[in-house]
């Protein structure tokens, strides 16, 4: 099992690593430090630690590095840091939706990638957009507050 | 960690069914990988090799041709769930592409990957199953073509070769007179395998008669089945309450149900029973 050197342009930073065949793209982000990846289960199951795959949202997890050589990844950190939080996390904090935060992650890469492609959803598509993110705190009603605040707030 | 295993990267198909004649029968195929990797980590298989075909250019795509929906072997559940010609043609396709996982899994999942899987409780199997679907196959020797009613075998066994690939699902247009409706029950709304899923399609032509019937059921059985006698129910009569209550009833009996942890044989066969009928019912009820 050799390793091969692959190309991953993350949060708009290109990296060069050379990885085996069965590292999966959330341990080769995690290794390469962006630890705002969550490992929660390995399985597909909870969405911690999902990234956006060439503006897909998918579960980091359930890709092989391999398969995203060349490949445009953002994490929730590249959408925004604490000093300058994205929209989207803005209105999760503010809204209370935000408890032990391990979820939050791959919530606001799912809430991205729903408002992208869909700028006012309703309420049903909120959760549908993030019920492959399993929160084990809120019980996810101050999280799609959140989320419906920042479509009032452009709506206003 | 993932176990070891070798991952060749054909760019192109004739170099993927290259690559895998020349590894049959241990090179095994993966696309999205969101059977694979859990079941790589949960022991299921351990295949010394796995061939990359998400990306193939050749497998991307839906289009329409010859009165065919032509579904590419490596579109996503996503893809399917977006297509305005599944809209327009299959809407029954994507209404069960919506209750597939999350919408997570569902950008990497494959509707070939779904089907190769052939798990009993697959989502896109029973859809596919009523629109009489055919899976292409494509080997190094080359093309044939299988129609998805003899496509599944077994629990996780199809008449796939180690060395073939679903290059194509390729469903024919239905007539415009045709409807189908889809349906699952499973333990909660999404992200959740079918405790019972399934499809029916009914064909009432201009006579108010069905002209052709199907009926298809998941997590029933060993693999998706036809519901063949419930069919012959109502092909030749009307759509009416007793005509429905009948086919349900002998869908209820094709299945060949188990209990597991999603639920008790008893429970499948009643809800069947009902979910058939129901979907009978709606079929021109909802407008
Ligand atoms: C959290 C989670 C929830 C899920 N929920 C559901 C659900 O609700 N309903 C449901 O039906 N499924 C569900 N699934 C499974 C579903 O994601 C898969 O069945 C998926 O459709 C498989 O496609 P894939 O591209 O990921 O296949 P892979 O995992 O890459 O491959 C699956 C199998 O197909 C073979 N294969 C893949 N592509 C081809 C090809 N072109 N030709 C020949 N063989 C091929 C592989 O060798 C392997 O045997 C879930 C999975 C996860 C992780
Ligand atoms: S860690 Fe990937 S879905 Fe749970
Ligand atoms: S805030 Fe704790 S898991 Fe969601």
């Amino acid at each position: 099992m050799q390793p091969k050197l692959i190309t991953l342009t993350i949060n708009g930073r290109t990296h060069q690593v050379a990885l085996k065949p069965n590292v999966t793209l959330l341990h080769a982000l995690r290794d390469l430090g962006y630890t705002d990846v969550k490992n929660g289960c390995e399985k597909g199951d909870c969405g911690a630690c999902a990234v956006l795959l060439n503006g897909r949202a998918v579960n980091s997890c359930l890709v092989l590095a391999w398969q995203a050589d060349g490949a445009e990844i953002t994490t929730a950190a590249g959408l925004g840091t604490v000093d300058r939080p994205h929209p989207i996390q803005e209105a999760l904090a503010d809204s209370g939706g935000v408890q032990c935060g391990f979820c939050i992650p791959g919530i606001v890469v799912s809430a991205k990638a729903l408002l992208d492609r869909n700028p006012n959803p309703t309420e049903e598509e909120i959760r549908e957009a993030i019920s492959g993110n399993l929160c084990r705190c809120t019980g996810y009603t101050l999280i799609v507050e959140g989320i419906r605040r920042i479509i009032e707030s452009k709506n206003q | 960690m993932l176990p070891e295993f070798e991952l060749l990267m054909p760019r192109t198909l004739p170099e993927a069914l290259e690559m895998l004649a020349g590894r049959a029968p241990d090179g095994m195929p993966i696309a999205g990988g969101t059977n694979v990797i859990p079941d790589l980590r949960g022991g299921r298989y351990r295949p010394a090799c796995l061939v990359n075909v998400a990306g193939l250019p050749e497998l991307s795509g839906i289009r329409q041709e010859d009165g065919m929906l032509v579904i590419g072997g490596g579109v996503t559940v996503a893809e399917v769930l977006e297509d305005p010609l599944v809209a327009r043609y299959a809407p029954v396709l994507r209404e069960a592409a919506r209750s597939l996982a999350s919408p997570l899994v569902r950008n990497r999942a494959t509707v070939a990957g779904n089907l190769a899987n052939a798990s009993p409780a697959a989502d896109m199997a029973p859809p596919l199953l009523v629109l009489d679907a055919e899976v292409e196959l494509a080997s190094r020797e080359g093309t044939r073509r299988v129609p998805l009613k003899d496509f599944f075998l077994g629990v996780r066994r199809t008449v796939r070769q180690p060395h073939e690939l679903i290059t194509a699902i390729r469903v024919p247009l239905p007539p415009a007179t045709a409807r189908a409706r889809f349906f699952k029950v499973a333990l909660r709304k999404a992200d959740a395998i079918a405790v019972v899923n399934g499809a029916v399609r009914v064909d009432l032509g201009d006579s108010g008669f069905c002209q052709t019937a199907r009926i298809a059921l998941g997590a029933v059985a060993p693999t998706p089945i036809r519901a063949y006698e419930a069919e012959r129910a109502l092909e030749g009569h009307p759509l009416t309450p007793e005509t429905i209550a009948q086919a349900a009833r002998l869908a209820a009996e094709a299945t060949r149900t188990i209990d597991d942890i999603r639920g008790s044989a008893a429970y499948r066969r009643h809800v069947t029973e009902v979910l058939v009928r129901r979907a009978l019912e709606g079929l021109w009820s909802r407008e």
